[in-house]
């Protein structure tokens, strides 16, 4: 009950008018984030935060988690228009909105998009509100070792559970790891890895590598498949909306199944991507018109985007409680908090109550001011697509550029904003994983002192990890996690047949 | 154009690329690795020195760029054919990433508000056949939102030239 109290003082510091019209620029933001290519959830928040250094900060993580909201709304509508997914979680929105667009029922489509990724985003916001105060009054209690063992099941997760070659999933992660290390030892103060480049005295800062990585990186894609947008209108008229919204308790089953799916993957960081596909497949194994899938099924739709908002929304669970980003987007978020002198994790639900439940209510007003702006401006959106990409393109570099820079005030960072730029494309077309690389580079330090930590305690025995069933409990089943690829490839092995990997789109 | 000879003949090979990537990942790990020994890697009077958490990430490194290249070499011939980027496709990415590195440079000779207006002009007129209406349009009127949203509105300093010190700023 106590919980209500503080929503309830929540919703009295989010709801000024200020901080009302921050959400609703948020919003408009995110959505247009979403929409260009280049430019997604993540890199946009980067190239934005120092824009809110000057503001308070709950006002700041209210307009930049609403543009998240926003972001997350936007990749559907270029998803069901143009074929083209927006943001990687949305790649399995396509497989069923773009052939409903074609056929002409774009409406429902979108309608369905925005209704099931603001039902997927309320059931992560309800869960938070009740789940955030208990694992930050549970984490209180812990100590390097714990730490270091939820950062472990962090990481083990991404090897777990992505859908890429384990080995890549390691390699990209550890890359992070040894650029989180260039710089000044926060523990020594000695100097490592800067081989006498004082550029390299900072360190990375993953501010810049999300803007090169996500952000160049995906325009250079973009320019080698030589995207023309040939999109599908997409007007919404009440009619619609309304006709949608009577058909679509028909998928409570699926929506349910989606929105657990989105919060597991969200709260273990599996992530929204992984959350949308697995969301899509179980759907489709459920449903008694299996072979309709892909055609345009109004669940296949429903499916995913409940399960990617889900999921994205619920990633702020352990940025908040724990301290430990769920997603990219997390991530940067989390960078701003620390920005502004916040230091998320339990001790914020204490010293922080305000902030807290003013970003909790703020995310039940934004995710609702979002679906009404989203389901009102669409055609919008769409008409901003057809703006050709010879003039996007340059425009969309200028604005990474500019976010790279502002990171610290250093052409430094703009030059390695193109390095990760190159790296981003690489690694994509190699199918090497970015979102582990991101976390490690923002949990590197993190992750360093309490192990080194864990060390001191224990004398340099790894048996620490070990020595209460919590932490024991928490390392055992990372490492579960971790091999569970290899049971995987032992199953197929021995003629048990995994399942389908859902198709590329 | 003579495409489908373009495709056959003229692509980077995927196994090349993913052999050339394994090795540099492993000589990062071997870096990380160097460098971890000089400053210490081992286990001092006071606990594990700056070294030692690193150390353990380059070896993890060097193991799975061995992992990649050993992957690729027992499958060379069978991946033979696998494309990562045809020269036809990887053109307009060059035509992105070369005007891009210009740009960089430029915004240090000579601010990110002349160099914006050119870059963008730039690609506009060579990439995007625009004629020099609509180009003068987008490159100078984007600079100028960004001026007033930076500089002004938000106050962010950013890098200038002798075009905005002749205005007087």
């Amino acid at each position: 009950m106590e919980d209500i109290g503080n929503l309830m003082h929540g919703f009295a510091v989010a709801l000024t008018w200020k901080n009302l019209l921050f959400m609703f620029v948020g919003i408009l933001l995110g959505v247009l984030i979403g929409v260009l290519p280049g430019l997604g959830g993540a890199n946009g928040v980067a190239i934005l935060l120092p824009l809110t250094f000057t503001m308070p900060p709950t006002s700041a993580i209210i307009m930049l988690s609403c543009i998240y909201w926003g972001a997350l709304f936007g990749g559907a509508i270029t998803s069901i228009l143009f074929n083209i997914p927006g943001e990687p979680w949305s790649v399995a929105t396509t497989f069923d909105g773009y052939p409903m667009a074609q056929k002409g029922r774009a409406g429902e489509a979108l309608t369905a998009a925005f209704t099931s990724s603001f039902v997927g985003a309320f059931f992560a916001i309800v869960l938070i509100t009740f789940l955030a105060p208990l694992v930050a009054k549970f984490a209180l209690k812990f100590g390097p070792p714990e730490y270091f063992a939820i950062q472990l099941l962090t990481f083990c997760s991404f090897v777990g559970m992505g859908r890429e070659p384990p080995v890549k999933t390691i390699a990209a992660m550890m890359i992070g790891f040894a650029l989180a290390a260039v710089g000044i030892d926060t523990v020594t103060g000695t100097l490592r890895m800067t081989y006498g480049m004082p550029a390299l005295l900072q360190g990375f800062d993953f501010l810049v590598a999300v803007i090169g990585l996500f952000g160049l990186g995906e325009i250079f894609l973009t320019m080698e498949e030589g995207l023309s947008f040939k999109g599908k209108s997409g007007r919404i008229d009440p009619k619609i909306v309304w006709k949608t919204w009577k058909e679509l308790p028909r998928y409570w089953a699926t929506s349910l199944r989606a929105c657990l799916v989105g919060c597991w993957m969200g709260i273990t960081p599996g992530g929204a991507t992984p959350a949308s596909f697995m969301s899509y497949g179980m759907a489709r194994r459920f449903a008694k018109n299996r072979d309709k899938f892909g055609e345009g099924e109004i669940e296949g739709v429903v499916a995913p985007e409940t399960a990617a908002h889900a999921a994205g929304t619920s990633a702020l669970l352990p940025m908040l409680t724990l301290g430990i980003p769920g997603s990219p987007t997390a991530a940067v978020l989390l960078g701003g908090l620390l920005i502004w002198g916040l230091q998320p994790g339990p001790l914020l639900f204490v010293e922080k109550k305000d902030f807290v439940w003013g970003l909790i209510a703020s995310m039940y007003l934004g995710n609702i001011v979002g679906l009404i702006v989203v389901l009102t401006t669409v055609p919008w959106w769409a008409a901003i697509l057809r703006i050709p990409f010879a003039i996007i393109a340059p425009v969309i570099v200028v604005i990474c550029a500019i976010g790279a820079y502002t990171v610290h005030n250093n052409m430094f960072d703009v030059v390695m904003m193109v390095v990760f730029g190159v790296i981003g494309y690489v690694f994509k077309k190699l199918k090497y994983p970015l979102a582990p690389f991101v976390l490690a580079l923002v949990l590197g330090d993190m992750a360093e002192t309490s192990f080194r930590q864990s060390m001191l305690l224990s004398g340099g025995n790894m048996g620490i990890f070990w020595s209460n069933p919590l932490v024991g409990s928490i390392v055992t089943l990372a490492l579960v996690i971790l091999c569970w690829p290899l049971v995987g490839k032992l199953r197929s092995r021995g003629g048990g047949g995994g399942t389908p990997a859902p198709k590329e789109a | 154009m003579a495409e489908k000879n373009e495709a056959t003949s003229g692509f980077i090979q995927t196994r090349w690329m993913e052999v050339a990537v394994g090795v540099l990942i492993a000589l990062l790990g071997a870096l990380v690795v160097v460098d971890s020994h000089r400053v210490g890697a081992a286990w001092a009077e006071d606990g594990p020195q700056s070294g030692y958490f690193p150390n353990g990430i380059g070896w993890i490194l060097v193991a799975c760029g061995a992992w990649v290249v050993f992957q690729q070499v027992r499958r060379w011939r069978a991946n033979a054919g696998n494309v990562f980027v045809t020269y036809a496709d990887f053109k307009p990415v060059l035509a992105m990433l070369l005007p891009t590195i210009g740009y960089i440079v430029l915004i240090g000779l000579i601010g990110i508000y002349v160099a914006s207006a050119i870059f963008i002009a730039g690609f506009m007129l060579f990439q995007g056949k625009y004629k020099w209406f609509p180009t003068l349009c987008v490159s100078v009127g984007v600079p100028l939102v960004i001026f007033v949203l930076f500089e002004i509105w938000f106050l962010v300093p950013l890098p200038k030239g002798p075009v905005e010190h002749m205005l007087g700023f």
